[in-house]
């Protein structure tokens, strides 16, 4: 709960790119144009051409930010790779966590603020959408986290556990990398991991977790988010060894310092 | 007080109704009893004031509260694993097939008043019991409390940390959750890996294929009854030896080898024990009531495929985990249609071996040192260079194995790669022993000749003095006879010579006891003498 508006918070007040006044400008030059269009076509044309002024202005974004190491065609680099049929999802996900654009290379694109507003995200995957048929960003019935969370807690443990932990609170990979804690994440970003399957993640198409069941998932995530720890401070939801390490230094550290106390001499 | 104070020139020795009635009982039960023997004994038992002579009782009374939160925890758990549909009240589970010891222990956090405190108690307790012996063997070990006559005691205390680990691990198991069944699937493994056997054992702990459906009632058992009943009675005799051995103490004036300086056990003692038996409850309490431990509701039901990331046994199982963890790949032999799983036999022999070292090590240490005289005077760790790096570096070896067991989290938690964990541990179970032995000892040789100097020569006091020639000097305080007691008082050990026994022989035997008595005792540093006191006053 506490997360979601400092999330947004964060988005809004993300670092201005270079490039910002730049897009800002292209923005307003396309609106400017936009309006010109909207007034001179018809109904039915309107729509798609904001989507078209939208992938328009993705394109410019991309060539702008992107094209360097996913290549002027979305072709891919010896940097990076193609993009071609990755749909909105993969880029609405890794942009719009802060992934990519990459801060350096390294075993994994790590979570950093969001480099792009939320605008521009959906232009970028709009653009990459345009490219080449592939997952779609989610519709809003699936994120409400009005599934069940019963089912969707076994399908966590069963799928998700084995990297992400049983109580979410992300675990180790090999060579460095990790799968992330998901306390706070988005259900939209969940959504698109599961379909996507960014960086380590394997993909869990609809064929092999249902829609539905991505919501149950969702949900469940969310019920861990919202409910408080029930039996005190969860020490990090990390098991026995946060359990071993409190007892050691704060439990026995408590009581060898009240043995210390009682056997003190008087001064 | 001032309706007491009119009575006492009236009543002489007249006794109150009270006193009366004490000691009316006092006495029916001593007649049938006779037990005022053994108060007298047990009244008169000596403890000595020092801090780390404490854990042995910090032990004892988590103990205690780990069998009174454990009862209250009987009346409402199920030990069976019969599949059944929870319908408690936690909404993520509700629905969900599980085990009725699962579903027990679920309704026991959150349908039974008091029950999930109790829970956190019992468990809280149980790592500060295990911890709490830990640290007492470490004690008893380093102050050398071990030697003769003490050395059974030693054993008996082995048993009872080892019957600690054993009852640990039963009751981590018993709730059925998700992370006790990978536990217990990791135990499955273990055995499974003892060659020839390891199998036939296996189906006859768990009634068949792991997991079965017996288990967890085979567990309940050993939990609650048998388990417990051992530990009691082993409990008992190391009480009694106790007792029958007395007390060890630190050097001290007026502490010898002969006496014990202390407080009685009554009434001051026992007062301040009954004291700090509801302090150890409060803090426990105190710990369970705030933070949370094993969420079993979190882990979910048992079922043999998921496995959870950071999934891990509770903290006195670790080294057992990280042992497991840093065998090197390829541990494997083929013999025929037969695997030999040495990648899972092997640490288990490490661990026997290691658990029998520590056993062992008070007749080990009594054979190389060929010492049969009675030790009551704790040594001070230094004063025993060898005995204190030995410790070291067994605490070296343990904790390696330890961090090995968490390697996933140290990796995500220091941003580090969980191979370079792995082999960091690896070569550090071997090498950080030896670093530690050689560090340990040459340290406390260092801290003897520190204080031998001390001892002679005092300390310096900071006060720099102008002699009349011109010269200065800093003042050097001396010690008062107290404080340098401790300092000089300690035993100065040998290497023991070869010499041809009674017929003029020199065994092997012999000759491998003189060759490890010289490695213990070959650096050392010799108290300081009377004379060499006496004398060094002459110089400053």
């Amino acid at each position: 709960m506490a997360n979601k508006p400092k999330t947004s918070a964060r988005r809004d007040r993300g670092r201005r790119h270079p490039l910002a006044t730049v897009a800002l400008i292209m923005v307003g030059l396309l609106g400017t144009g936009g309006a010109y269009a909207l007034f001179t076509t018809s109904a039915s044309a309107e729509t798609s051409t904001a989507a078209e002024a939208q992938v328009e202005d993705g394109s410019k974004l991309f060539a702008a930010n992107c094209a360097t190491c996913h290549g002027m065609n979305l072709q891919g680099t010896t940097q990076a790779p193609s993009l071609i049929g990755v749909g909105a999802a993969a880029v609405d996900f890794q942009v719009g966590t802060g992934r990519i654009p990459l801060a350096a290379t390294g075993p994994q694109a790590e979570e950093k603020p969001v480099q792009f507003t939320q605008e521009q995200v959906a232009a970028l995957a709009a653009y990459v959408a345009s490219m080449g048929p592939g997952p779609g960003i989610p519709s809003e019935e699936y994120l409400g986290g009005e599934g069940d969370a019963a089912v969707g807690a076994e399908l966590f443990r069963i799928n998700c556990a084995m990297c992400h932990n049983v109580a979410g609170a992300g675990g180790a990979l090999t060579e460095g990398k990790f799968a992330p804690p998901l306390g706070g994440v988005s259900a939209t970003h969940i959504y698109e991991a599961m379909i996507t399957g960014p960086q380590n993640m394997p993909v869990f198409n609809d064929a092999n977790i249902s829609p539905e069941d991505k919501a149950n998932i969702i949900t469940y995530l969310k019920y861990l988010d919202e409910t408080p720890s029930v039996g005190g401070f969860g020490l990090g939801d990390l098991g026995p060894v946060s359990e071993g390490l409190f007892i050691w230094i704060f439990g026995l550290g408590a009581i060898v310092a009240i043995t210390i106390w009682l056997t003190a001499k008087s001064n | 007080m001032s309706t007491t104070t009119d009575e006492r020139p009236t009543t002489t020795v007249e006794p109150s109704r009270g006193q009366r009635f004490t000691g009316w009982a006092a006495n029916y039960v001593d007649e049938r009893t006779s037990i005022s023997g053994l108060v007298k004994e047990l009244g008169r038992k000596i403890f000595p004031d020092h801090w780390s002579f404490m854990l042995g009782e910090v032990a004892l009374y988590s103990f205690i509260v780990i069998l009174l939160s454990g009862t209250f925890m009987t009346f409402f758990f199920q030990a069976s694993m019969v599949p059944v549909l929870y319908d408690g009240s936690y909404v993520p589970l509700k629905g969900i097939e599980m085990s009725a010891a699962m579903a027990s222990t679920l309704d026991l956090s959150f349908d039974i008043r008091g029950g999930l405190l109790m829970r956190q108690v019992h468990h809280w307790a149980a790592l500060l019991f295990v911890a709490s012996i830990g640290l007492h063997m470490l004690r008893i070990f380093f102050t050398g409390a071990f030697r003769k006559p003490r050395e059974i005691n030693w054993l008996i205390g082995f048993v009872l940390f080892v019957l600690a680990m054993a009852e640990g691990f039963t009751g981590y198991s018993l709730p059925d959750d998700l992370l006790s069944g990978n536990g217990l699937r990791i135990i499955d493994g273990l055995i499974k890996g003892v060659p020839i056997v390891g199998t036939w054992i296996s189906y006859l702990l768990f009634g068949g294929e792991f997991p079965g459906e017996d288990v967890v009632g085979r567990f309940y058992t050993l939990h609650i009854l048998l388990l417990p009943a051992i530990l009691v009675a082993a409990l008992g005799v190391h009480m009694l030896l106790l007792i029958i051995n007395k007390h060890t103490q630190f050097a001290g004036p007026g502490r010898t080898n002969d006496n014990v300086v202390g407080v009685p056990i009554m009434p001051v003692f026992a007062a301040k024990a009954g004291g700090f038996f509801f302090i150890i409850f409060g803090v426990i309490v105190l710990i369970a009531s705030l933070f949370q431990i094993n969420p079993i509701w979190t882990y979910g039901p048992y079922d043999p495929s998921p496995v959870s990331a950071g999934t891990q046994p509770d903290w006195y199982i670790g080294f057992a985990d990280g042992a497991l963890r840093l065998v090197p790949p390829g541990w494997e032999l083929e013999l025929g249609p037969y695997t030999l799983s040495l990648n899972v036999f092997i640490p288990t022999l490490v661990l026997v071996l290691f658990l029998a070292v520590v056993a062992l090590y008070p007749f080990v240490e009594a054979w190389i040192t060929g010492d049969k005289r009675e030790h009551h005077i704790a040594d001070r760790p230094r004063n025993a260079p060898t005995r204190t790096a030995i410790g070291a570096a067994g605490v070296t070896f343990y904790a390696m194995l330890w961090a090995a067991a968490s390697s996933d989290l140290i990796a995500t938690h220091f941003r580090l790669t969980i191979e370079g964990v792995i082999h960091a541990c690896q070569f550090l179970l071997i090498v950080g022993p030896i670093i530690a032995y050689v560090v340990t000892k040459r340290v406390c040789l260092a801290l003897q000749k520190k204080d031998r100097e001390i001892a002679l020569h005092g300390y310096e006091s900071g006060r720099i003095v102008r002699l009349p020639g011109g010269e200065y000097i800093e003042v050097h305080e001396q010690l008062d006879e107290y404080e340098r007691w401790k300092l000089v008082s300690y035993e100065d050990y040998k290497p023991l010579m070869l010499r041809p026994n009674a017929q003029g022989k020199i065994t092997a035997g012999e000759r491998l006891r003189s060759r490890a008595s010289s490695w213990f005792f070959e650096d050392r540093i010799a108290p300081v003498t009377k004379t060499e006191i006496e004398k060094s006053h002459g110089d400053h």
